[in-house]
């Protein structure tokens, strides 16, 4: 098989695809239902819905199938599915206040209003392999369910909603208001229209909203431990399920067509204001599904975005976001294995010319010296 | 795995499988070693091969190996987080103790003869034969002014701290004092500038010619550093900018009426209604116990 044949590559190409369909198929283990893999690898679905930027859990759980679990692949996938629909309407601009929370946590605050709400989370779990997992089944996994529930204390409710730890500041003049999204303006769609800079705030929260977990990572991580100079303090950390609400398309009413869970983060750092106080400037970050090391890095991010002299990578707003995406990160790193033969033959002719003249040169200086 | 089903396992006899204090005793003994050199250097950071714990970097790594390489059988151990026993990290890292090191427990500072701590020293003054362990996000007190590790050492290695300075006269020019709230970095025994952790201003006399040995951990930057008992602890100042702690205008502790101690602000409602609690809840939970014995 081939790689690069003179010609007659089709075939080699037809069989590696095959081979990787293979590859999955391989082996005594049963096929994975989309459907498991939606339920209990959710974590990995959600990352893709986000990175994909399409929030459909079966598409996304279908895609990482099909990618035998590579995330990058799998968002990919979702991506350009996407592409093929239609832009049908925008969302309405939502607030998180109405969100249905099922994890809230601050860590400005001892106790906010509403309480700390751990929900789930491997936060607290010891990182130890636990080896029972191997003999998982139904009946274990009933039994587990059933202690859970006939455990549960009779509780207080939980709020439907919850105030946002952030507006409690905000209101008492403690956060500089001088940069808020553009308000008033639609905001551009950056599936539409290339980036620019500087980007609006918008722009550049679209961008990492669908960035990759990653990347994100990494320069929100370089910032946070040296290279910048943002120390974070998480305002509010909400995991949720936020109502989708569209205008109808003939009356223009407001209209709920669905809900979708979204992880928001808010982070606090010192700033001083333009009118020379000092004030807490807010970093935002928001993304689908839960995915808390993203919003977090994300909103670091937003933070790093104004500053004005950009110091680090993490604060130059161009070079952040052109380097986030992960699906053309991956792509054009994976380029690099298709032919380039006549590129690095141009390339060799000029080496081989230079070598030449350096030889040529080394010589007249090595007479020289004998000289 | 859940701590409490690992927990649970444990008690019905089949055993964590893991050593008394979780780490071998290479890395006890690697970890000590380090440790004495810490103490005999103080305010030098010591590089470690920081080992992976069950418990997430960042989460207080640096703390735990350090108090898993010392702790023996008859330790009395009290954790604490913020100032709090009761806060959901310190439950947690002291839940992870009991399993693989089952020593006694307590929220008392002065029955305690080992504290874990992450931002906070207790308000009631620590004795001789104590330790305390702080946790450690950022070792490098120059971090502020030089991203680089190579130049930081390079810059202790000369005490080299020029640059250290002039960030906070330029502080004090464009705030009108030092605006550094938490991490306040400090010369220890005269040499060093180190960074104490993440404790307020507060906190930072109580490390000057104390009883106690002051232990710091840093797990993801892998480094230990000490402060050996009756050691020079000097916040950096200047002579018309000296150093202050926290203000709290007089406020009080709601639950104990204490004057004296950190206090930890609360949004009691929803329209952003404040309260003042003391921070450290083992010294606030012993004085409300007297008022109303």
């Amino acid at each position: 098989m081939g790689y690069v044949a003179v010609k007659g590559g089709i075939e080699a190409i037809e069989n590696a695809c095959r081979l990787f369909a293979l590859e999955r198929s391989k082996g005594e283990s049963s096929p994975l239902g989309v459907d498991q893999i939606r339920d209990q690898l959710y974590l990995a679905v959600d990352r893709i819905m986000g990175e994909g930027g399409l929030y459909a859990p079966d598409l996304a759980a279908l895609a990482f199938k099909q990618a035998a679990g590579d995330t990058f692949e799998a968002s990919f996938m979702l991506r350009a599915y996407r592409a093929t629909q239609p832009r049908l309407s925008y969302g309405l601009p939502a607030t998180t206040e109405g969100m249905r929370v099922i994890r809230r946590i601050s860590s400005a605050f001892k106790d906010v209003p509403g309480g700390q709400i751990l929900g789930p989370t491997s936060d607290y779990t010891l990182r130890l392999l636990d080896f029972d997992l191997l003999e998982d089944d139904a009946a274990r996994r009933a039994a587990f369910r059933e202690r859970i529930f006939n455990d549960l204390p009779d509780g207080s409710e939980v709020p439907e909603t919850f105030p946002k730890v952030i507006d409690i500041l905000r209101r008492e003049g403690l956060l500089d208001e001088a940069r808020r999204t553009e308000a008033g303006q639609a905001p551009p769609d950056i599936t539409r229209q290339s980036l620019n800079f500087p980007a609006p705030r918008s722009v550049g929260l679209q961008a990492m909203a669908r960035g990759e977990t990653g990347g994100m990572l990494l320069l929100a991580y370089s910032s946070m431990r040296g290279y910048g100079n943002i120390h974070p303090t998480l305002g509010e950390l909400r995991v949720g399920y936020l109502p989708l609400v569209v205008p109808h398309p003939d009356s223009g009413e407001p209209y709920t067509v669905g809900e979708v869970k979204v992880t928001e983060a808010e982070v606090l750092a010192r700033f001083e204001g333009q009118d020379g106080l000092p004030r807490f400037s807010l970093g935002y970050g928001v993304c689908f599904g839960q995915n808390e090391i993203k919003a977090i890095s994300m909103a670091v991010l937003d933070r790093c975005s104004r500053s004005e002299r950009p110091g680090c990578p993490a604060e130059d707003q161009e070079f952040v976001l052109y380097h986030i995406d992960g699906i053309e990160a991956m792509g054009f790193c994976n380029h690099w294995k298709l032919p380039h033969y006549v590129d690095f033959l141009s390339d060799l002719d000029r080496l081989r010319t230079a070598q030449q003249i350096a030889r040529k040169e080394g010589c007249h200086a090595d007479e020289r010296m004998a000289g | 795995m859940l701590m409490s089903e690992w927990l649970a396992d444990d008690a019905n006899g089949s055993g964590s499988g893991y050593p008394f204090g979780f780490l071998d005793d290479g890395a006890k003994k690697e970890i000590r070693r380090g440790l004495l050199k810490a103490v005999a250097i103080p305010g030098y950071q010591v590089p470690y091969g920081s080992r992976e714990m069950p418990i997430a970097r960042g989460w207080g790594t640096g703390g735990i190996q350090i108090t898993l390489s010392m702790i023996l059988p008859d330790d009395i151990l009290k954790v604490i987080d913020q100032g709090c026993d009761g806060s959901v990290n310190a439950i947690n890292i002291k839940k992870f103790y009991q399993s693989v090191a089952n020593v006694a427990v307590t929220t008392d500072t002065l029955a305690a003869t080992l504290i874990q701590t992450r931002h906070r020293i207790p308000e009631e003054p620590m004795t001789a034969g104590q330790i305390l362990v702080l946790q450690v996000p950022y070792p490098e007190a120059l971090r502020e002014v030089e991203p680089s590790e190579t130049e930081t050492r390079r810059m202790h290695a000369e005490a080299d701290y020029g640059r250290m300075w002039l960030f906070l006269y330029e502080d004090i020019v464009r705030y009108g004092e030092i605006s550094i709230s938490y991490r306040y970095p400090v010369t220890v025994n005269g040499r060093y500038i180190m960074d104490p952790s993440p404790i307020p201003r507060w906190d930072i006399p109580k490390l000057h010619m104390a009883e106690t040995l002051f232990l710091f951990g840093a797990g993801r930057e892998k480094r230990l550093y000490a402060i050996p008992p009756h050691t020079r602890v000097e916040p950096l100042e200047f002579e018309d900018h000296t150093f202050r702690v926290e203000d709290f205008g007089g406020k009080s502790c709601s639950r104990c009426g204490a004057t004296d101690t950190f206090l930890d602000e609360i949004i009691g409602d929803a329209d952003g209604g404040r309260k003042f609690f003391c921070s450290d809840s083992g010294f606030c939970d012993k004085r409300s116990a007297a008022w109303n014995r």
